[in-house]
């Protein structure tokens, strides 16, 4: 039982991911129509916020330190980070501690800078195109980004530490009623899926209870007859480009601590997305976030060695068996409508 | 000839010369002088590359240049191609006519499986799902089929697939008389022996390994042309431009795709058997999804639909990335040291973003241009500038547009 618990839990964090990252994609999809090769791209941009404004913050200058002296007798060269000399020891360690979080403030308003840039500057004149066109733009833009963030951070992981406080484990077991340490589960993972919830809640109510929303939602469903009420439809698509890119971005930054960013981490998210928006149905948010959440779910359950021992390395092939066997059963995903995408 | 119109005919010999005179093509620089380290490719290793991809490139083709249907996985079938070749070289014997018959065989098969349960949805779908298998085609050559201790070891997994000295190889010996490993031959010519000719300053290296590699991959160039110009291969464009009516008029369209997807399938085991003969490894790598985006990209630069485009996209592919990827700072310094010092620091600077490992960057922008700019690819812009120039000696010549 505590065993199953445990798995549970950690398909929720990896779950998360996946459903923020195939709402991203199943957004765009549903008001563009396009299909964003450059989504996993997105995600890595994000994370790569959190390491970017880590490194700020811990610019440092040198400092001599009287009281201490190095090997050769000489006053020790302390480094100090600016924004100690800034906002005082004891503010500037905290700031630089939480970097992670407020990276979130900072990638907000440069994802969805850059979710414009990639809409108005690149996609837009791809709408008439075909849809292999736009896939392919897509593509070759995620390599590009993914190449431009190789040459400035390099091509190995750069670890970006979550704020001290959430640094500890979180014992389960102890609260349920099993033995300590049976179930034990790290604090920013239970962060992660807790933000997570509460950005695909706030995703779910901005569309459903704004007026605003009300206008996406009635542009996916017919985007013509909108258009002829009077209504720039084109103007909000861009914004929801710009806000399925502020989510991607989000996700990547959270996700930073968990797993150290490095170039291709969208890449490698991205075809898994991918599977999740095709299981969930595509064009459909609900279906994407309980599809990302089962498949997340899913794999920890098939990482198990007891699930191991019976069919070896199922694991690594879980998510995609199960995306062949619900196309093949159900062609429109789990919650798929019809007439979406049926070309 | 050979059943083939005037024109066809006389792209078939153009690209065969090109191919069978490449030693001498891509040599143009005396041997030992800066420009050949940097522009010459004329050798073995390279060349093979050249054709071997063409190979995979035109099999592509089949499929998305004349049905449009985007896979996105095709690298598996190479992988799967190479694998069975290597196991062919480990169980059986070193000539590689069987290797790559088993790897055509194998990979066909695949094709047939996974064209069957992917085409059961087009467009988007089917990218995502050719995407989908092909990567669980490589997690499982990565790691489940590949791991060491395991009784069932079918792809060594991170190392790769490789001959030992304790193989089988009935037809063959496992060890030569010298206790090396045996080299892969054609009945009995050695894939990698050459022979290297010296003209005053020049060396031309002529490669057993490419000159197969070359023939077959004339053969499928011409197997190729046959299709295109076949009433199957029409049928094909006739689903590319409108497959909702071809349902209407009452055709079942999937066995000719399915067709398509096999045929193209067993392109891609071919090349894999090939690159395999050439170099009895293989390994994972080659099945990533990454790999499976670069044929794209060669074909995209091209010319997709067209029947040389493929060729000239592999061959572009391969010699920019290695041409790129062997200019580094100080080559950069030499080239621009006319320019004054600021200057040529600054700029240097900027191209080496571009260029040696930064080539991905390079080809992702060339890429991304073709796409916008010249979505026919290099052929398309070949017709433009033949049009150009065509235009100027007779300028009352109506542009035609072709009927949707």
């Amino acid at each position: 039982m505590d065993a199953i618990i445990l798995q549970i839990l950690n398909g929720l964090d990896k779950g998360s991911a996946y459903a923020l990252i195939a709402l991203g994609l199943t957004l765009i999809f549903g008001t563009l129509g396009v299909v964003n090769f450059a989504h996993g791209a997105l995600f890595m941009i994000g994370a790569f916020c959190a390491v970017t404004l880590n490194k700020l913050l811990s610019l440092s200058y040198m400092v001599e330190d009287p009281t201490r002296t190095d090997f050769l007798g000489k006053p020790l060269q302390v480094a100090t980070p600016y924004v100690h000399g800034w906002f005082g020891e004891a503010t500037g360690e905290a700031l630089i501690d939480w970097s992670v979080p407020l990276a979130i403030l900072f990638s907000i308003p440069v994802m969805i800078a850059v979710g414009f840039i990639m809409e108005r500057g690149l996609i837009k004149h791809f709408y008439k195109r075909p849809h292999a066109d736009q896939i392919l733009v897509t593509f070759g833009l995620a390599i590009v980004l993914q190449e431009l963030i190789k040459s400035f951070y390099g091509a190995n992981p750069i670890p970006t530490p979550a704020p001290e406080v959430f640094r500890g484990s979180f014992d389960f077991g102890v609260m349920l009623g099993f033995d300590p340490n049976a179930i034990i589960y790290p604090y920013w993972r239970m962060v992660y899926f807790a933000f997570s919830a509460l950005i695909i809640g706030a995703v779910f109510a901005f569309l459903r209870f704004t007026t605003f929303g009300m206008v996406v939602r009635a542009g996916m469903a017919d985007r013509e007859t909108v258009g002829l009420l009077g209504i720039n439809i084109d103007k909000r698509f861009t914004i929801m480009f710009g806000l399925a890119a502020a989510v991607a971005g989000v996700a990547g930054v959270m996700y930073a601590p968990i797993n150290s960013p490095n170039y291709h981490m969208g890449m490698d998210f991205l075809v898994l997305s991918f599977v999740v928006v095709v299981v969930g149905g595509m064009g459909s948010l609900p279906g994407a976030v309980l599809a990302g959440f089962m498949l997340g779910i899913l794999e920890a359950f098939a990482s198990m060695n007891q699930v191991k021992a019976i069919i070896p390395g199922i694991d690594q092939i879980i998510i995609y068996l199960i995306a062949i066997i619900i196309i093949l059963t159900r062609p429109r995903g789990l919650m798929g409508k019809k007439g979406v995408m049926e070309e | 000839m050979l059943g083939l119109n005037k024109k066809d005919t006389l792209l078939f010999w153009i690209v065969a010369a090109l191919a069978l005179l490449a030693p001498f093509i891509l040599n143009p620089f005396p041997e030992g002088s800066s420009l050949a380290q940097m522009f010459n490719a004329g050798y073995p290793d390279l060349m093979q590359r050249f054709v071997i991809f063409g190979i995979l490139v035109i099999g592509f083709n089949i499929l998305f240049g004349l049905t449009g249907y985007l896979s996105f996985g095709h690298a598996a079938f190479l992988g799967i191609g190479s694998y069975s070749a290597v196991w062919m070289f480990k169980l059986v014997g070193m000539n590689v006519i069987p290797a790559i018959l088993l790897a055509m065989i194998v990979s066909g098969v695949f094709a047939l499986l996974i064209g069957y349960i992917s085409l059961r949805r087009s467009g988007i779908y089917f990218s995502i799902l050719t995407l989908a298998i092909a990567q669980m085609c490589y997690n499982l050559a990565y790691s489940v089929l590949g791991n060491p201790s395991s009784n069932f070891n079918l792809t060594n997994g991170e190392t790769g697939l490789q001959l030992s000295l304790d193989d089988a190889r009935i037809l063959g010996e496992s060890v030569t008389a010298e206790g090396a490993l045996p080299v892969t031959n054609f009945f009995g010519l050695a894939m990698r022996s050459s022979y290297q000719m010296d003209v005053g300053g020049w060396l031309f290296t002529f490669n057993a390994g490419y000159y197969l590699s070359a023939i077959i991959m004339l053969v499928s160039f011409y197997v190729s042309i046959r299709i295109f110009r076949s009433p199957f291969g029409l049928m094909l464009r006739a689903v590319k431009s409108n497959q909702q009516r071809m349902n209407y008029t009452g055709l079942n369209t999937r066995p000719y795709i399915l067709a398509a997807f096999v045929i193209s399938g067993i392109y891609a085991g071919l090349a894999g058997g090939l690159l395999s003969s050439m170099d009895p490894l293989a390994g994972a790598e080659r099945m990533h999804w990454t790999a499976s985006g670069e044929i794209v990209i060669m074909a995209i630069l091209g010319g997709v639909g067209t029947l040389i485009g493929p060729v000239l996209g592999a061959g572009f592919n391969e010699y920019f990335k290695n041409i790129l990827s062997k200019i580094n700072d100080n080559v950069l310094h030499d080239w621009l040291g006319f320019l004054p010092d600021g200057f040529e620091n600054l700029l240097v600077g900027f191209l080496h973003y571009f260029v040696g490992k930064g080539w991905h960057l390079t080809l992702g922008i060339m890429f991304m241009l073709v796409i916008i700019f010249l979505p026919g690819g290099l052929v398309q812009g070949g017709q433009r500038i033949a049009r150009l120039f065509r235009r100027k000696k007779n300028s009352d010549e109506t542009q035609q547009t072709p009927a949707e």
